[in-house]
């Protein structure tokens, strides 16, 4: 038996958790919460491929907390299988050999469970080595879950114990330290989000949001493309600094945000009625770190004509679209990563950038209310990342 | 004979004394000392202004009478001074107007009829047809603007720009196309401060970015010392350079005109007076005043004050070359504004009234009321400053954080974007001055809109560059906090707080000094 958290099916729970969404406290110290603590059974697979994992530290994504407080589109409930224990952001241990990997390997994941994973014929995505689009991710050996972390199976990072396949394993250097490691998954996600951006040369780039998808984004995009200008949208006062340690050029508050790149772009700037301010010209490619309806509003009404708007961490729905018609923007998705070179990347990363103390908060599992409560103010706490630490959990 | 200007220490008999602060005056009690120098009373008017004007076009400085300069055929400019003077504006008829229907009359006379009517503004907004109308009068309003005769000067019209040349020290000289080549430039002008007409009025007026950039800017604005006395300023010296090689390229006829010291209209009158001279009527009319502007909602006192028209008596009118002209001038001005004053002292305190030259129906930004108090008020001297170095300046001003979208659209980035980065304007001057000067953003809202150039907000602040060298501490005294601060200045809620808050620079009894403007002086620092 292991200590889980574990996160059920319960619509009125799910209604309920929407209803109070952002109050967090109430919601996870209330009987509404759609997830508990439990001891559980390990999960088990026999399939090929597959191994025991015993997670180290895992961290608290922006997705799972959207998940836990409903405000996630009903479009995944049919990508999910419950219950499910969550977590994705894993550098875990592993129990038995995998393969080409002894036991007793430091490991991260790449959560999505795609073709190789589930047993089945290729499909198209993965045949073509991109696994973030596969689309076969509700059949084969595991119930259905897009990712390890939302699969009633694998079990997740939040968990004592979790099963893995060799095609999600990456072996992680000796030198780099766990705290580091566990965020070689959402760098990951970052390289990704950099690649999806086809900055042009000494293009300039605005990043919507300055939580851990839009620090690590802006990271990537400085040390992988030709960006010039990368200009960070930031509430909070730590998040300022970071931004700039990650390569930011300027760091611009919300409300800053139509004017300032209007300044740096040279743009002309029109204000209709009832409606927000909107640029023509703008910044080269926008980058929604957030997914809030303003966050993606505001990046796509200062994207020039022809640019690109990426949609990194998941998005919400109602904004305006004009701009995407009226601009001919190509408005693009950054879902998880593709295949093994982002992570190649993102290891690189890890060891190499100024990532100290980018783990701000590390909790036991029995402390849940805590660690969520932390991550859910993030940044106004100035925490970039909270993890679970599952060696005191055992 | 009017009374020289005035300096009065501070007894105990002293009454509080009127300080402007923004659309509103305080009256404050000094500390016993305080020596406070009032501007000399106003200089009488001339009591025919018509005549002087035509005396002045037929009897000119170093020229030929106007009359004589004029001939069938050829082409006639007139350029006059824009709506950032006079200030507060004057009553109707506007001086301009006067001097331009005699000029007009005279070409008519001499059968000239290609005839243009420029409004000089440099790099400010563009004057509306009501500012226009005012300064010029109905009817030559009416008779030239329709057909397109009477325009704004645009700066960033290169179809309509000539390169004249380039000076000895490399400056470019590059002005309006028309002027350029006219065969008489006929400029007009109202001296209310030394700091303007002369060689200012042309190359500065009619010029464009590229020629206004080799003297506006934080080098030469902080050595010039001071502004109102062009043999000391380096700003003068280069527009000077300029002049002079234009003089070789265009005929220019300069017409300078000086005014008294009548700013306020009934029933402001009081404020040109001295406190202690005050009557029982001026008493009552004051503390009416105040009080009615203490409950007026921020609107109303704002359209009351952009409503004030200033019935100046004309002190004098001079022709004809522009450096005979302004010799004249100056000896004007100076002998209504100059008041001499024996010595430095450790504290500068001066009244930020509502109104600078940039700011004629809009709100007075955190910048310009920088600019008008730390520019223009602490630049109101001749030999030194009034503070010596390294001494203290507090001003009044309630500098709200606060912008006009329509007037000063890069004022508002200037702000929020420059200042948060740095306020040395030296560093402003490198790292953002030329991104500003050439946004096509800004430039589209000068040229169409009612905009300052997008350069504006940073010649504003060099303004007061030489200020933020000379002096130690800077304390506003009922200023918005974030406003100021924003700035890099620091501000106090009442005078005893700002003292104490300068005593680290100046001691527990420094001395201390009030300049009372508006209206207008000029301290000749012995
Ligand atoms: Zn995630
Ligand atoms: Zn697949």
């Amino acid at each position: 038996m292991m200590l889980a958290l574990e996160m059920y099916r319960s619509l009125p729970r799910y209604i309920a958790a929407r209803a109070v969404g952002g109050r967090v406290p109430g919601i996870l110290t209330g009987p509404a919460a759609p997830v508990r603590l439990v001891n559980r059974a390990e999960p088990r697979t026999s399939a090929p491929g597959w191994a025991r994992v015993k997670p180290i530290l895992s961290g608290i994504c922006g997705s799972d907390l959207g998940a836990l407080f409903g405000q996630t589109s009903m479009y995944f409930s049919a990508l999910v299988s419950m219950p499910f224990v969550p977590g994705h952001e894993v550098v875990g241990e592993l129990v038995d050999d995998c393969e080409d990997l002894p036991a007793g390997t430091r490991v991260v994941l790449d959560p999505v469970l795609s073709c190789a994973a589930r047993g089945v014929e290729r499909c198209q995505s993965c045949a073509s080595g991109q696994t973030n689009r596969c689309d076969r991710i509700t059949v084969g050996h595991v119930s259905p879950g897009l990712q390890t972390g939302y699969c009633a199976d694998t079990g997740g990072g939040w968990g004592g114990q979790l099963m893995a396949h060799r095609s999600q394993l990456h072996a992680v250097p000796d030198g780099l330290s766990d705290e580091r490691a566990v965020l070689v998954e959402p760098l990951a996600c970052a390289v990704h989000t950099a690649m999806r951006a086809q900055v042009p040369d000494g293009g300039s780039v605005l990043v919507s949001g300055a939580g851990a998808v839009g620090l690590f984004a802006t990271l990537a995009l400085r040390e992988l493309t030709p960006a010039g200008r990368i200009s960070v949208v930031a509430k909070h006062p730590r998040q300022r600094e970071l931004a700039r340690a990650f390569g930011a050029t300027d760091v611009l508050a919300p409300d800053e945000v139509p004017a300032r790149v209007r300044r740096a772009t040279q743009a002309f700037r029109l204000t209709p009625e009832r409606s927000g301010e909107f640029l023509l010209g703008g910044v080269d490619v926008g980058i929604d770190a957030v997914g809030s309806k303003d966050s993606l509003g505001t990046t796509l009404r200062v994207t020039r004509a022809g640019g690109r708007v990426v949609l990194s961490g998941m998005p919400a729905a109602g904004a305006d679209l004009s701009p995407v018609w009226f601009r001919e923007l190509e408005v693009v998705g950054a879902y998880a990563t593709q295949g093994r070179e982002a992570f190649a990347r993102a290891l690189d990363l890890a060891a190499s950038a100024p990532l100290d103390g980018v783990v701000g908060g590390r909790y036991p599992l029995y402390r849940w209310r805590e660690a969520l409560d932390h991550a859910h103010s993030a940044g106004r706490l100035g925490t970039v990342k909270v993890a679970f630490d599952l060696r005191s959990s055992r | 004979m009017s009374r020289p200007g005035f300096v009065l220490e501070v007894d105990d008999r002293t009454p509080p004394l009127v300080v402007h602060d923004g659309e509103g005056f305080r009256l404050e009690k000094f500390p016993l000392g305080t020596r406070v120098v009032y501007s000399p009373e106003s200089q009488p008017g001339l009591r025919d202004v018509d005549a002087a004007i035509r005396h002045a076009l037929e009897q000119p400085e170093n020229s030929e009478p106007l009359r004589a300069l004029l001939r069938p055929g050829m082409r006639l400019t007139i350029a006059f001074d824009d709506v950032s003077l006079p200030l507060p504006p004057m009553k109707r008829p506007d001086i301009r107007q006067r001097v331009v229907e005699q000029v007009l009359t005279m070409a008519a006379e001499a059968g000239v009829d290609d005839v243009e009517i420029i409004a000089a503004l440099a790099l400010h907004r563009r004057m509306k047809p009501s500012e226009l109308q005012h300064a010029l009068g109905e009817r030559v309003y009416r008779s030239f603007a329709p057909d397109g005769l009477l325009y704004n000067h645009d700066a960033e019209d290169p179809d309509n720009l000539e390169f004249i040349g380039t000076t000895d020290q490399g400056e470019e000289v590059e002005i309006n196309k028309r002027a350029a080549q006219s065969d008489l430039l006929v400029y007009v002008n109202i001296n209310i401060v030394p700091m303007d007409g002369g060689h200012k009025s042309v190359p500065i007026g009619l010029a464009s970015y590229r020629s206004l950039r080799h003297h506006h800017n934080s080098k030469t604005m902080v050595h010039s010392r001071s502004f109102m006395d062009h043999k000391k300023s380096a700003m003068h010296h280069s527009a000077w350079r300029m002049g002079r090689l234009l003089k070789d390229h265009l005929k220019i006829f300069t017409i300078e005109t000086t005014l008294n010291n009548d700013v306020f209209p009934a029933p402001y009158d009081f404020l040109n007076k001295r406190e202690w001279e005050w009557n029982v009527r001026d008493q009552a009319t004051m503390l009416a005043a105040k009080r009615g502007l203490a409950v007026a909602p921020s609107k109303l006192r704002r359209k009351i004050f952009q409503g004030i028209q200033a019935p100046y008596g004309i002190t004098g009118v001079h022709a004809g070359e522009t450096e005979a002209v302004h010799e004249k001038t100056l000896a004007k001005v100076y002998s209504q504004q100059a008041v001499e004053v024996q010595g430095q002292s450790d504290v500068l305190i001066m009244g930020v009234p509502y109104l600078c030259p940039y700011n004629v129906d809009a709100v007075m930004n955190p910048i310009l009321a920088t600019c008008m108090g730390l520019g223009y008020f602490f630049n109101s001297y001749r030999n030194k400053p009034v503070v010596r170095p390294g001494g203290a300046v507090i001003l009044y001003h309630p500098v709200p954080y606060e912008f006009s979208q329509l007037h000063h659209p890069s004022y508002v980035d200037f702000f929020e974007e420059v200042l948060a980065e740095s306020t040395d304007p030296a560093t402003i001057e490198q790292r953002f001055e030329k991104q500003y000067a050439t946004d096509p953003w800004y430039i589209h809202l000068y040229r169409t809109s009612y905009a300052y150039h997008g350069v504006h907000p940073f010649y504003m602040w060099y303004w007061a560059a030489h200020a933020m060298d000379h002096v130690g501490d800077v304390v506003w005294v009922g200023a918005d906090r974030r406003a100021v601060e924003r700035m890099g200045f620091r501000s106090a809620s009442t005078l005893a707080d700002a003292l104490e808050m300068v005593s680290g620079t100046v001691g527990r009894s420094p001395s201390i000094t009030y300049t009372h403007n508006p209206p207008h002086l000029i301290s000749d620092v012995r």
